[in-house]
């Protein structure tokens, strides 16, 4: 059920199409390939695998030194200074703030992942006069530039009170979001509608079809969705920097600007302690990529979201 | 001919079920058309409205016609911030989609270690930005850090990144070069979905690798290049997180060179906006980014059609 879905799920441009797990890689191709080709391209590989890696050994190795050996040579922790993450815990309210990430985080994909795939629903399964009209203006909100509604949606949320709550930094995905709309309505249009049908004559109504059908078919595109969607809460800057004054309600990104500010180049350069957050902060992401991989590279592949 | 039973010429006639099912239609569509109102076309009318006016949130905003926009054609500020953006833009792009054209073709030609592969050249997507930004504030640091500590190896004295001007914006592209693991996962769907007798044919016909690459891969991926070519360069216009982790939000970083080299149009607009509450201006900047934008995304959607290829088109 699974891949009849995701293979039929169409892309918007053409080449970008998920990627077939099918197609013979090392059949004709690699044959007339001699073996020494190959061995090159994987020393290649390997080189930029390095480059591409280091920043992260060192960040973490860094984050596991003594302040005045941060900067030193080397890749291994030594000294040996774990220290640095207890001293990190107390100097700022890091739990709160991965709390605050958290709950944040999955308020804004539920919202998202929800409300995206009640509108995907409308427009996969509903003829009605001004839907391609409709789904052109879902595509066209895709490339305003958030600069340009900011300030009036600042604006609103400062009308109803809600600046300096986390409420503006998920509460806007309520109402859909282009990209996963695209998205997941692919992902219905490749199922076939005999089937909601028949349901329809067996007395379902469309809510019943929604929720009872259609989502749970499309449970790995909603997947995709929804990690998406809580990686770009986890990592956004700008909202929390627009919306949240006080430090309680900070996400781990606003609160790791103040400790660089604070403690980086602000204060007395305890970088160790900055590192230790900055560490704090990537290790859930890397997980979500090591649990959902799939959904990540499927998501790309099919909608060319940028990260 | 008309008929009895023909509907009147110009009135479409609906059947109660088409309507009812209209209805749900659009109840369902309900969530997303009230957030388009309340959250896209409303902000646009207002910032577009606002950007005529003087506002600083206290007080209402006061009509002053074009005086914003003439502002921000003489606003050396605004002009150095742009000039950044766009030198950042023409490097950015380009190097990104050569490096992961370069990466996903070898990629595609390493058989089963690739998914270990595409993993280490995604991962820095997954970092957040604000870390990317204080991680490579260390990496570039002029002394101790680890690029010009790699530099002096092989016997370069690395520039002063974060200090010397003329070398802020570079250290900046090559720290973006880090996550540019989507365009490489985009490409190398797009090489996987490459119709393999394509090459056999050409290979028939004598085509070496190169001229396969050009006559077959190329046009073949075309569409998958264009598309990055059009995100990268909207998402490069707007860069605002890392930049401003790095050297923006502090007394102390902003005074770690005396220049503007590192102001990136977004962030010059975020400042007008919410640190001087120059709402009015800020808008104005916002409007024109936006035309920018459009322009650029225009020319580009121009040159496309005389070298995307797409299949089932003849040409």
């Amino acid at each position: 059920m699974t891949t009849a879905v995701e293979r039929g799920a169409a892309s918007p441009v053409s080449g970008i199409s998920p990627a077939r797990p099918a197609a013979p890689r090392s059949a004709a191709g690699a044959g007339r390939r001699s073996p020494w080709q190959r061995v090159l391209f994987v020393v290649a590989l390997v080189g930029a695998a390095v480059i591409f890696m280091l920043p992260f050994v060192w960040l973490v190795s860094a984050s596991l030194r003594p302040r005045e050996y941060v900067f030193a040579p080397g890749f291994l922790p030594v000294p040996f200074a774990p220290e640095n993450y207890a001293e990190a815990w107390r100097a700022v309210p890091l739990v709160t703030w991965f709390g605050n990430s958290v709950v944040v985080g999955v308020a804004a994909a539920a919202a998202a992942t929800l409300s995206s795939a009640w509108v995907a629903f409308g427009f996969a399964y509903f003829r009605f006069p001004g839907r391609n009209l409709l789904f052109g203006l879902v595509l066209a909100t895709m490339m305003l530039p958030f600069a340009v509604t900011m300030i009036p949606t600042y604006l609103i949320w400062s009308d109803l009170g809600l600046t300096d709550t986390q409420v503006p930094l998920w509460a806007g995905n309520l109402f859909g979001s282009a990209f996963y709309i695209f998205l997941l309505r692919q992902f219905l249009l490749a199922l076939p509608r005999e089937y909601f049908e028949a349901a329809r004559v067996d007395g379902a109504s469309y809510p019943q079809l929604f929720w009872k059908m259609a989502f749970p078919l499309i449970r790995p595109a909603l997947l995709v969705a929804f990690v998406f969607e809580f990686k770009a809460s986890w990592t956004d800057l700008l909202k929390p920097l627009i919306y949240l004054r006080n430090e309680q309600l900070y996400t781990l990104p606003r609160g790791l600007k103040v400790v660089l500010d604070r403690f980086g180049y602000g204060g007395e350069q305890q970088w160790e302690i900055v590192l230790a957050g900055s560490v704090l902060a990537t290790v859930p992401m890397i997980i979500l990529f090591f649990l959902a991989q799939r959904h990540f590279v499927e998501g790309i592949a099919t909608t060319g979201r940028k990260g | 001919m008309a008929t009895v039973t023909a509907p009147a010429p110009g009135r479409r006639r609906r059947t109660p079920l088409a309507r009812r099912e209209a209805r749900w239609a659009y109840l369902f569509l309900a969530p997303w058309i009230v957030g388009f109102l309340v959250f896209s076309a409303g902000p646009m009318i207002a910032s577009l409205w606002l950007s005529f006016t003087e506002y600083d949130v206290i007080n209402p905003p006061e009509y002053t016609g074009l005086d914003n926009y003439r502002q921000l054609m003489s606003d050396p500020a605004v002009a150095r911030s742009l000039g950044n953006t766009v030198y950042y833009t023409a490097l950015h792009v380009p190097l990104v989609m050569l490096i992961s054209l370069g990466l996903a073709l070898l990629l595609k030609r390493v058989g089963r270690l690739q998914g270990f592969f595409r993993t280490v050249f995604y991962l820095p997507v997954m970092t957040p930005a604000v870390a990317v930004g204080i991680l490579f504030l260390l990496l570039l640091n002029t002394q101790d850090g680890l690029i010009n500590r790699v530099l002096g190896l092989v016997g370069i004295d690395g520039p002063s990144w974060t200090t010397d001007p003329g070398w802020v914006m570079p250290g900046i592209i090559l720290m973006s070069l880090w996550s540019l693991g989507s365009t490489v996962i985009i490409y190398l769907a797009a090489l996987q979905n490459v119709p393999r007798d394509l090459y056999e044919a050409a290979a028939i016909d004598g085509a070496g690798p190169w001229a396969r690459f050009r006559s077959v891969t190329l046009p073949m991926i075309s569409g998958a290049l264009f598309f990055t070519l059009i995100v990268n360069t909207i998402a490069s216009l707007q860069m605002f997180t890392e930049v401003y982790t790095m050297y923006f939000g502090n007394r102390q970083t902003q005074n770690s060179f005396n220049s503007d080299a590192a102001t990136f149009y977004v962030i010059h607009l975020f400042q007008e906006a919410f640190q001087f509450l120059h709402m009015g201006f800020a808008s104005a900047m916002a409007w024109l980014l936006f035309v920018i934008i459009l322009i650029i995304t225009l020319i580009q959607v121009k040159l496309s059609n005389r070298f995307v290829y797409y299949e089932g088109e003849d040409t």
